[in-house]
């Protein structure tokens, strides 16, 4: 039995426009062991969306994985063909969109978009794909499932709606769930709910996760695993316990301060002073250097590479590395 | 439901309003109908018996009121050039109407919403280039210039297709059905393009295929029923115009249609028929526009439930 479910290699994947090549997943690797859940977290813009879409290979255009390997259960998803690819979505990896006020087709009713994706890849009668849809909505708590059926999305508050999105996700019991940021819409007491909610579901139906977040209280949470991202790279991976106990990267540490210096409720992460550098015109050496505080000599020269300092616990920035 | 009944109701108001606007303005163009109908050297006599026979005599509101009436109770008046009750006239020559705004509606319609599907799934590509140049072509250049063109190249040139419709069948509305839906044609395609490209972008699309939906079951099942709103209610209100009648189109190749008979009305200062006519056209055109309404409040969920 494999004991990974997805395992992502080298992968880059860019923007080809006017002004040239806009390099939004630089070299990402990362494993998702079965039946957990690893968080992907960074400020807005360093990738983390467009790392999910690669997975699904849904990247819109001009954007495009450009190398690397992405493999399911042994599956190389980036050597299949469109006709494949399109058979492994929905029913192998599921992906859960950011907002769930416009990631449901407004024309049509709820019921009917879940029972879709059942259609699609079971061979059953629409009678028995309903039957299924109702028992999924129960499971996802969604109270009176009949009369939900029924409704259309403008009908249903967010979070009956993002519970919609799951249950679409879950229905065919999929080896890996994407959520991307699936809560950041919702108000802190539904996103408790939801967030709940996919935990169990992991329990139950043994799909693991990745979460996209910006919340690192989110990730703390639920996470096994996490990984930071930073103007397209990974620059801090390890388990949950560890990072929060001793975070290496002056980024992460960044992160947790502005986190901390946060009364607990809203974590955003945009209080590291500096902005997001421009992924077109990278600067040399660390991306972060601009922003860090501990900027010394090397760091404006080469790029740190991403380096086990201990066990499991990989960074990417020359000081931690010296440090260990 | 209320709001429905409401439209309605604005709908007859606007009739009313329109029906009175035609009468006055028939009233006030120079040119005295009954001498133009009795001849130049008819008596002074005869002109105030017969003014005093059609009630010309009587003041503008009274007139108004039985033309109204009769309106209402199928009675448009009688033609004074063709000597026939104007209902009568009408209803012989929109059938030839209906077939020439039907087919070029269809023309119209499959042309456009084809060519319109294309260039959005292609955005950008050469297809969707060559096929907006087109269909700005297509709103830009006037019918006259289409119909004679393709008259004098397929018809008289090249022999397809017969000059004259009138009697023609079938074949005949080919070329009439082309001229007129031209126009149609580029406004369709520019609007199936334009709303079907928006809604590609839109969220529920990457669900649709993070689904496992392949690329064309997209665009069918999720991306069309989104798009066809406007598009639909752009359909109503273009057939309501079609079928209110194609002067031009019908006069270049002469088919007995509304367009024909108003122009025949014009000619003969004949103001009973050029009344109905318009009325009737315009009407037409009104209605449409309601049933666009309603169309669109009963296909989207979204307002439905307020209607
Ligand atoms: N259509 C596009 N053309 C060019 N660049 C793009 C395009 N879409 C996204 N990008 C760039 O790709 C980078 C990564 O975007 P991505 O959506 O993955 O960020 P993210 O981490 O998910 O941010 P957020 O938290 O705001 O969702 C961004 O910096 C953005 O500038
Ligand atoms: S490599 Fe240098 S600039 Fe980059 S994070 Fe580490 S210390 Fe800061
Ligand atoms: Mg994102």
């Amino acid at each position: 039995m494999e004991k990974t479910t997805l395992n992502v290699e080298h992968l880059c994947a860019s923007f080809f426009t006017d002004h040239g090549e806009i390099r939004a997943v630089n070299d990402v690797s990362f494993q998702v062991p079965k039946r957990s859940i690893i968080g992907i977290v960074g400020e807005s813009g360093c990738g983390k969306s467009m790392t999910a879409r690669s997975i699904m290979r849904l990247i819109k255009y001009p954007g495009k994985i450009v190398s690397g390997s992405i493999s399911l259960v042994g599956k190389e998803l980036t050597a299949l063909s469109e006709t494949e690819m399109s058979n492994v979505r929905g029913e192998e990896i599921s992906l859960i969109f950011q907002e769930p006020m416009t990631s449901l087709n407004p024309v049509m009713k709820v019921g009917k978009q879940v029972r879709e994706v059942v259609l699609l890849h079971r061979r059953v009668t629409k009678k028995e794909a309903k039957a299924e849809v109702l028992r999924m909505f129960e499971k996802v708590g969604i109270s009176e499932p009949e009369k939900r059926y029924e409704c259309y999305p403008h009908e249903l508050s967010g979070g009956l709606r993002q519970r919609v999105m799951i249950a679409m996700a879950m229905i065919c019991r999929p080896k890996l769930l994407i959520a991307d940021e699936p809560t950041t819409a919702l108000d802190v007491t539904v996103e408790a709910q939801i967030l709940e909610l996919m935990k169990n579901l992991r329990d139950e139906i043994g799909t693991s996760i990745i979460l996209i977040s910006h919340n690192l209280g989110v990730v703390a949470e639920l996470c096994d695993y996490v990984h930071v991202m930073y103007a397209g790279r990974i620059v801090e991976q390890a388990e949950t316990f560890e990072l929060f106990d001793h975070p290496r990267h002056p980024y992460t540490v960044g992160l947790m301060n502005a986190r901390a210096s946060l009364e607990q409720q809203q974590t955003v992460l945009d209080t590291i002073p500096g902005t997001v550098p421009n992924l077109a015109a990278l600067p040399e050496g660390c991306s972060f250097a601009p922003r860090c505080a501990q900027c010394g000599g090397r760091c404006h020269e080469c790029v740190p590479e991403l380096t086990e300092v201990l066990p499991g616990h990989f960074v990417r920035c020359h000081l931690a590395q010296q440090g260990v | 439901m209320s709001n429905i009944i409401r439209r309605i109701g604005q709908t007859v108001v606007i009739l009313l309003g329109v029906a009175l606007l035609i009468f006055i303005m028939l009233r006030i163009i120079p040119g005295n109908a009954i001498v133009t109908m009795m001849g130049e050297h008819a008596n002074a006599e005869a002109i105030e018996r017969m003014t005093a026979e059609l009630g010309l005599d009587q003041p503008f509101y009274v007139q108004f009121w039985r033309y109204i009436t009769g309106v209402f109770s199928g009675d448009l008046g009688t033609s004074y050039s063709l000597n026939r009750p104007v209902g009568e006239l009408i209803a012989t020559s929109f059938p030839n109407t209906a077939r020439l705004a039907i087919a070029a509606a269809l023309f119209a319609w499959v042309l456009g919403i084809v060519c319109g599907i294309i260039a959005a799934v292609r955005k950008n590509g050469i297809l969707d280039h060559l096929f907006m140049g087109v269909s700005l072509l297509g709103v830009s250049v006037p019918v006259f210039m289409v119909a004679m063109v393709l008259q004098y190249l397929l018809a008289y040139k090249l022999d397809l297709f017969p000059i004259s419709s009138g009697n023609a069948g079938a074949i005949g509305y080919v070329l009439p059905a082309i001229a007129l839906g031209w126009n149609s044609a580029g406004s369709i395609a520019r609007l199936t393009r334009s709303t079907l490209a928006e809604v590609l972008q839109e969220d529920y699309i990457d669900t649709a295929r993070a689904k496992g939906l392949r690329r064309l079951p997209v665009i069918t099942r999720h991306a069309l029923r989104n798009a066809v709103l406007p598009v639909i209610t752009m359909m109503a209100v273009q057939l309501s115009s079609l079928l209110s009648g194609a002067v031009i189109c019908e006069t270049v190749f002469s088919i007995n249609g509304i367009g024909r008979l108003a122009v025949q009305a014009i000619e003969g200062r004949d103001i009973p028929l050029l009344q109905g006519t318009i009325l009737f056209s315009t009407a037409l055109v009104i209605l449409g526009n309601l049933v666009a309404d309603c169309l669109y409040s009963l296909l989207d969920p979204r307002i439905r439930k307020e209607v």
